[in-house]
């Protein structure tokens, strides 16, 4: 037998030293520097824990959040750069690991990738971290050329002294910088001076994503790396009965067959080819526990009951609705229902980990590295300074790769085979059966109109699942999940935009068995449809235009009604359209941002329905890659659209019945409507960007197929009515 | 552009050795597939019912072409077989027997990078990244069939998943292509 012994690229040299040698050297004091520089794994000096600075000008910035196709990490590396006052062609970025971002005190702070908070919640450090990073640099060169530091300004990584013309570049400076303090009292630059921040460039990591180079958790090669196939229980809650490893340990390549806690079954072998046919072979025994009879009929009758339950959480309440609606001149009613979906991220589910008795290291591809670290530590049964997580690309997240449960599985299964790193790969049928589901959603809305077509009153009721109340029980407020109610806040980052007298906005909280989870956009999928689609039933009922009717209800809410008018007056609203052409409209406010879609459409044949297209526009407050946001604005249509369209988990015998993209399509290119976006920043306020465009694009397309078609739809996806994007 | 340096794919793996992944109760023969990866003769010993895509991946040790369905729906496995576009994840590898197989290493040619992937690169396609190796190969053999395409060709053509959805700058990078 020959083994081939690959040429070793840069990166797999990182990744196997970093095995091998137990632990990246970031932020190690290493003796040749002195005794307060803080070196890089290659020597290079830290100037502040944000900014290294190479001998060749390279500038590194850190990056705490995880990059998972959103384009953070170049938005966050243009803050740094914006008052590093550095070249940007230099920059390139790495990610401390969570271990050492525990060892050091969480100098980089949160971890997290979820929320549409990347950007938004971090820009006051990480710009200060560029600041103090150029403040050092430029007083290192004060000191040695013995000037006041007053004197000297930093522009494109070059330090200039004014009065005598010297200049010195960073790389040349930044020995003596990194041994000075790093500064307190720092000021960041005025918004309007910005030159990096608010410009559409590239992303940083584009070259090796279109040569096959980009290395992701999948990709992950270690010496003497098993690979690993899993099974967990079909059906959520049930537990591992019994299975017979006899009937696989002869099949070649085949290790080990493991049982992963309680629920689930892995089995070893030497690729991961193999491990997956042994397992497809490996009789196991369920024992499917309380669970096993639930289904979609069964799920939907208990929320059909709670849109009538006496008790709900109540969020949002003025007036007194009931007698509003009681006495109005005319009530409409209508009840909508979101199915459960799940994330599908292109990259299933994996993560590889090396155990041995007193350490554990994994490499994987998560939206929250201190929580992937918490859960290594937890399941390798070792100290959290004994562990550490090396985090790999995300090939997609969606709020999926939050979650740790795949994390805890391969470390359970490499702690059964010490020194050995096993690779735990899901299949897509494992990544499609064992979500963390977008939550069920059913809701009831009801209004009266006054005899002028005004809003006398309103009830939404809520009934479905709370994720919080799964994922984060310590989160609820006494009982209640705010997040259920994202865009129906009385104030806030997920703020009602429309002021409605008589009002209340509840909950009645139906949990099941089936596991949710944080899904692009969250609750905003739903609660966008059910009021924008609402608004235009109600408009029409009232023989009011469904722009002017908006309109009316939106005088204190000016953002919403920029990006409103934006979207009417850029996508023809008002005006004669194309034969065959019509038009919807939605808008909606979360995680800070104020969104608006404008949707053109034409429906053939009653049910084939083309998107011609969608204007849609965002106010992020401060946009910091106005490209990027582009991007994420229409990236983010498709998988609404999707959803809308093709995708809906469904619960039979306890479990989910989609297995594969066969039957949970996607979006494809011929599908996809042309995309004019409308990036408008007000200032003063930092919105999110990944998620809060995703929820418009439904209501407005569905609008739009209410004008042309006289339906409307109330329940999704909508292939289920036969309707199919074409 | 940036250069690549001369394709890493090349020389991770050697000249007609016989490739296997390492044999432990064994119970069953193998047959030795003889295939050309990115102008490589390669002889790989596995079951012969294992797909092409896992044979690239982990025989080879090429990891840019990459599974996403097991099924042939998204097309993250794309690769060229005798230049023809075709789904990896499910060609058995005694398929592949005597063909010229093309991997996403394989396109840049002494370091330059295709017209597609210099497209990629200007008009800043990839989120996430990991379906666009699958997408990249779709589009080379969709541009070599039809230099200058329409967008129904491109619609006919190309039904690669892209979650993130990058379909807007594929489009628009897949027109920028056919006119460099």
């Amino acid at each position: 037998m020959k083994i081939q012994t690959p040429k070793v690229t840069r990166r797999q040299f990182i990744v196997s030293s970093a095995a091998v040698g137990g632990g990246l050297a970031l932020g190690l004091r290493l003796p040749f520097g002195g005794p307060t520089v803080v070196r890089a794994a290659d020597g290079s000096p830290e100037i502040g824990a944000w900014v290294v600075i190479r001998p060749d000008e390279t500038v590194v910035v850190r990056i705490a959040r995880s990059e998972m196709g959103q384009g953070s990490l170049t938005g966050l590396a243009q803050m740094v750069a914006e008052e590093l006052e550095c070249d940007w062609n230099k920059v390139t970025t790495e990610y401390p690991t969570p271990g050492t971002n525990v060892a050091r005190k969480r100098i980089w702070g949160d971890y997290g990738t979820g929320g549409s908070r990347g950007i938004r919640t971090s820009h006051d450090y990480v710009r200060k971290g560029g600041a103090a990073a150029r403040m050092m640099l430029v007083q290192a060169a004060a000191n040695e050329w013995k000037v006041p530091v007053g004197e000297l300004t930093a522009s494109n990584g070059v330090i200039t002294h004014g009065p005598s013309g010297r200049k010195v570049t960073y790389g040349k400076v930044s020995e003596a910088a990194a041994k000075l303090d790093v500064p307190k009292d720092i000021a960041l630059k005025d918004p309007k001076n910005w030159k990096v921040i608010g410009k559409p460039l590239l992303r940083l990591d584009t070259v090796d994503k279109v040569t096959g180079k980009q290395l992701y958790g999948t990709d992950v090669k270690l010496p003497g790396m098993l690979n690993a196939a899993i099974k967990a229980s079909p059906v959520f809650g049930g537990k591992v009965a019994s299975f017979d490893a006899s009937k696989v340990m002869g099949m070649k390549g085949v290790r080990k067959v493991v049982q992963v806690r309680s629920s689930a079954v892995a089995v070893v072998a030497d690729t991961w080819w193999q491990a997956k046919t042994a397992l497809d072979a490996l009789p196991i025994v369920w024992d499917e526990g309380a669970n096993g009879k639930v289904s979609s009929a069964s799920i939907a009758k208990m929320l059909d009951e709670g849109l009538i339950a006496e008790q709900a959480f109540v969020h949002n309440q003025n007036g007194d609705s009931k007698a509003a609606l009681a006495s109005a001149a005319r009530k409409i009613e209508a009840v909508y229902s979101y199915p459960y979906q799940n994330h599908a991220c292109m990259e299933p589910l994996n993560a590889t980990a090396l155990y041995t008795a007193d350490r554990c290291q994994v490499w994987v591809g998560t939206q929250n590295g201190e929580a992937a670290l918490a859960a290594t530590a937890e399941a390798a049964g070792l100290p959290v300074d004994k562990c550490d997580v090396h985090k790999m690309l995300l090939g997609g997240g969606f709020g999926r790769r939050g979650m740790t449960d795949y994390v805890t599985q391969a470390v359970v299964i490499a702690k059964e085979m010490p020194g050995v790193p096993v690779k735990l790969l899901w299949s897509r049928e494992e990544d499609m059966t064992q979500g963390r589901y977008h939550p069920i959603m059913h809701a009831k809305l009801t209004a009266g109109l006054d005899n002028a077509g005004n809003i006398s009153g309103m009830h939404i009721r809520l009934s479905g699942q709370s994720i919080l109340a799964s994922v984060r029980p310590e989160a609820l407020d006494k009982g209640k999940d705010p997040f259920a109610f994202q865009g129906f806040w009385p104030t806030g980052e997920h703020s009602l935009e429309y002021t409605i007298p008589n009002l209340t906005i509840d909950h009645a909280m139906r949990n099941t068995h089936v596991p949710p989870g944080f899904w692009r956009g969250v609750n905003i999928n739903q609660n966008a449809i059910f009021l924008e689609c609402f608004m235009d039933e109600l408009a029409q009922a009232a023989g009011q235009d469904a722009l002017a009717f908006r309109r009316k209800i939106m005088a204190t809410h000016p953002k919403s009604l920029a990006v409103l008018n934006a979207v009417a007056e850029k996508g023809g609203w008002g005006k004669p359209a194309s034969a065959g052409r019509h038009l919807g409209l939605a808008h909606f406010r979360s995680f800070g941002s104020y969104v608006a879609a404008c949707a053109e459409i034409s429906v053939r044949e009653g049910n084939k329905v083309k998107i011609h297209k969608i204007v849609a526009a965002t106010d992020t407050g401060y946009a910091v890659n106005p490209a990027q946001i582009d991007r994420q604005i229409s990236g983010s249509f498709v998988y609404g659209l999707a959803a809308l369209f093709d995708q809906e988990c469904t619960v039979k015998d306890g479990r989910i019945e989609q297995t594969n993209f066969h039957d949970y399509n996607s979006m494809r290119i011929s599908q996809m409507p042309r995309v004019e976006s409308i990036v408008m920043p007000s200032g003063g306020f930092w919105g999110g960007v990944g998620e809060p465009t995703i929820c418009v694009a439904a209501p407005a397309v569905l609008n739009a197929f209410a004008r042309a078609t006289g339906k409307r739809i109330r329940s999704f996806p909508l292939k289920n009515h036969g309707i199919t994007l074409v | 552009m940036r250069d690549q340096k001369k394709s890493e794919a090349s020389t991770k793996f050697k000249f007609a050795e016989t490739l296997s992944s390492k044999q432990h109760n064994t119970s069953w023969e193998n047959h030795v597939a003889r295939l050309t990866i990115n102008g490589r003769p390669v002889n790989v010993d596995v079951d012969p019912s294992t797909p092409l895509l896992w044979v690239i991946r982990e025989q080879v040790g090429l990891t840019g072409t990459k599974y996403g369905c097991g099924v042939a729906q998204c097309g993250s496995c794309t690769v060229h077989m005798n230049g023809e576009a075709l789904r990896s994840c499910v060609m058995p590898i005694s398929a592949a027997e005597g063909k010229n197989i093309t991997t996403i290493e394989g396109l840049a040619q002494n370091g330059v990078l295709t017209k597609v992937q210099q497209a990629w690169i200007a008009h800043d396609v990839p989120q996430c990244g990991y379906c666009q190796s699958g997408m990249v190969m779709a589009v080379s053999a969709l541009l070599k069939d039809k230099p200058r395409p329409t967008d129904a060709d491109i619609d006919a053509a190309i039904t690669n998943i892209c979650r993130c959805g990058t379909f807007q700058q594929v489009r628009e990078a897949i027109h920028s292509a056919a006119k460099a």
